[in-house]
């Protein structure tokens, strides 16, 4: 068996500047699996800059790694051939933020549908390919009547965004990476188009990537979750563990700042070091978040703290919990959810090792 | 149409009373007329604004409206981004304002004063030297915050100040709001659409629909008991921590507000619509300190 996704040791640097060149490490050694046969949603939750897009560009193919490498069934994503290429674009579908880019305003929204079709010759015959598109428009739950045949501004932000899921899983992707898809669309709204991605996972064994700074939504929908802190993974499990029951200093200060809809809960953590996170300097050793850490103690600033298995399904990049295993190659496989059975009985080398 | 649509309200000395809806239901246009501040074709067909010590502000000339904003009436505008200028540096975009409502004061004077305000904010002095794109979305929330608060005014407008911001800045940026206005005794109004964040931050809260005032309740009454069907729903489709649940939506759409229903706004989508709901618009009816409106609720006309 070979898993669908691979990411092995994948990091991902920006270089800027000529005279003074200024490294910026968005994605820094992450290893994990996105498997076929257990579809799940994997929510990457981060503030704005800690990587998360870059993860999803590279897991699309966007962009290529730094180092480490992005594996499609067994083959490196740069070695496919044009053919593999192509089949992994299909089988990979993205879903982007802002309903409003993803569209040319000159075309009839039809086009986003059609054209995809046409390019992955979903169907032998125009009859077939129509009929696809109202399956995937009644998925999503619109009216195809009331859909096709309009312009994007004829639409509100939420049809628009519902479009576009339907254009992702007309493809039949086997991996849909969602990159902030309803932090544009109204309160009221989100719901009905978190709840089809949901569905796409349930019904039609579709895996996700879910992108998100909103660790609500996050556990509402996703079974597991990796947190991001400045290009590293800091806590990595299932939403349970993670967002009810935090560890990493950080998550704990990303969950305790959600404002929740009951004036009688508190809203923030004690001890926290105030700072900016957005303007703050990363240090060149030690744990990143080292400077902001009510937790910190000695060897916080000396060196990059590996991710400790804390837990069956969680593990915490945080020397407080060193006395715990550090997690084997640092795959996050490990932890996450659905794999759990296979790995209990398959040894520590994971599903992969066939 | 109709923006906003014969909403009434007060606005107490030292509370935070938070407004929120969904897009398009007029709450940030709500807003801007306060302070005059909305553009045309928009124009205010009725009403009044009564400021302690000024009166109507509806009915002041241009130059009684110069003088009481930022003095009076302060606004923090949603990002703050776009409402910095991007070639002034920090400092002088607060001397600006203090300038013109203050001419007689000496450099010193001023120089202190812009000081005292970046400090309030949690901000060091050195930001006054820089231009707004060295500037991170928090400080510069921060800084519209400064400006917005530099005359000490006794009510502040705060439209969707941190709709874009992560939530750990998010809530920064709330409490240096909340300690200003506490320090000052201002009143503020709190323009947004998160749930969560006017639980957290309101002290009363307004929801509002299609341009008009369905509930005005104080926060704790309004989240353990709502009253109209649309506050309800709109409380229960916020995904919260506590529980993993179905999540819920309003059914049907908000409406345009050049196609406002007959009746009562909501009665398309309100589970709880019953006959007189499609004909008759309900009157706002007070409660227990509560302001509702609704044909659940006859009670005494508010």
């Amino acid at each position: 068996m070979t898993a669908f996704l691979e990411m092995a040791n994948v990091s991902k640097v920006f270089s800027a500047g000529i005279i003074r060149r200024q490294h910026t490490v968005a994605v820094d050694d992450v290893t994990m699996t996105i498997d076929e046969q257990s579809p799940s949603i994997l929510a990457v939750a981060g503030e704005s800059g800690s990587g998360k897009t870059t993860l999803a560009r590279l897991l699309l193919g966007v962009i290529p790694p730094s180092s480490g490498e992005v594996i499609y069934r067994g083959q490196p994503v740069d070695d496919l051939s044009r053919e593999q290429r192509r089949t992994y674009l299909r089988e990979i579908q993205p879903i982007f933020q802002d309903p409003f880019e993803s569209y040319n305003p000159f075309y009839k929204v039809d086009h986003v549908l059609t054209v995809p079709a046409q390019k992955f010759q979903l169907a032998a015959t125009k009859q077939e390919t129509t009929r696809l598109i109202h399956e995937a428009l009644d998925m999503v739950g619109l009216q195809p009547a009331e859909t096709l045949g309009r312009f994007p501004h004829q639409l509100s932000g939420g049809q628009r965004q519902r479009v576009m899921v339907a254009r992702a899983m007309l493809l039949r992707p086997r991996l849909i990476v969602a990159d902030e898809p309803v932090s544009m669309v109204d309160a009221s709204l989100r719901a009905t188009i978190l709840e089809s991605i949901r569905r796409m996972k349930q019904e039609l064994g579709i895996s996700v990537v879910y992108i998100t700074h909103d660790l609500t939504t996050a556990y509402q929908i996703a079974d597991n979750i990796l947190v991001m802190y400045k290009g590293s993974v800091v806590e990595a499990g299932s939403v349970e563990q993670v967002i009810r029951d935090p560890k990493h200093p950080y998550t704990q200060l990303l969950v305790s700042s959600i404002p929740q809809p009951d004036p009688s809960l508190p809203w923030g953590a004690e001890g926290e070091i105030a700072g900016d996170p957005e303007s703050m300097e990363v240090a060149a050793t030690g744990c990143k978040f080292v400077d902001r850490c009510p937790a910190a103690f000695e060897p916080c600033a000396g060196q990059r703290p590996l991710l400790f298995h804390e837990h069956l399904s969680r593990a915490a990049a945080c020397f407080q919990y060193d006395k715990s295993p550090a997690l084997e190659g640092q795959n996050l496989d490990v932890v996450f959810e659905p794999q759990l059975t296979s790995q209990a009985a398959g040894g520590s080398e994971g599903p992969a090792a066939n | 149409m109709k923006a906003v649509d014969g909403v009434s309200f007060d606005l107490r000395p030292g509370e935070r009373l938070g407004l929120v809806g969904e897009s398009g239901s007029g709450k940030s246009t709500m807003a801007l007329a306060l302070m005059r501040l909305h553009k045309p074709p928009a124009r205010i067909a009725g009403g009044k604004v009564l400021l302690d010590g000024v009166g109507d502000v509806m009915k002041l000339d241009d130059d009684g409206l110069r003088r009481i904003r930022l003095d009076r009436l302060a606004l923090v505008p949603q990002g703050a981004m776009n409402s910095l200028n991007p070639v002034m540096r920090i400092r002088d975009q607060l001397a600006d304002g203090i300038r013109t409502h203050k001419p007689g004061d000496s450099r010193d004077d001023l120089a202190e004063r812009i000081q005292a305000q970046l400090a309030r904010v949690g901000l060091d002095a050195e930001v006054g030297g820089k231009f707004p794109h060295e500037l991170s979305g928090g400080m510069k929330q921060r800084v519209a915050i400064a400006i917005g608060t530099s005359l000490s005014p006794s009510v502040i407008i705060a439209d969707e100040p941190t709709s874009a911001l992560d939530v750990v800045v998010q809530r920064q940026v709330m409490e240096t709001l909340r300690s200003v206005q506490e320090e000052l005794g201002a009143a503020v109004l709190i323009v947004g659409h998160d749930m969560g964040l006017m639980a957290q931050i309101a002290d009363r809260m307004g929801v509002m629909y299609a341009g008009k005032l369905v509930e005005l309740a104080p926060v704790h009454d309004l989240f353990t008991n709502p009253q109209h069907p649309y506050t309800r729903l709109l409380i229960e489709s916020v995904p919260t921590l506590m529980a993993k649940r179905a999540l819920a939506s309003i059914p049907g759409a908000p409406p345009t507000l050049i196609n406002v229903p007959p009746g009562c706004p909501f009665h398309p989508r309100c589970p709880s619509a019953f006959e007189p709901c499609d004909s008759e618009v309900p009157l706002p009816t007070a409660q227990n300190g509560r302001v509702v409106s609704c044909h659940l609720y006859p009670g005494e006309a508010a």
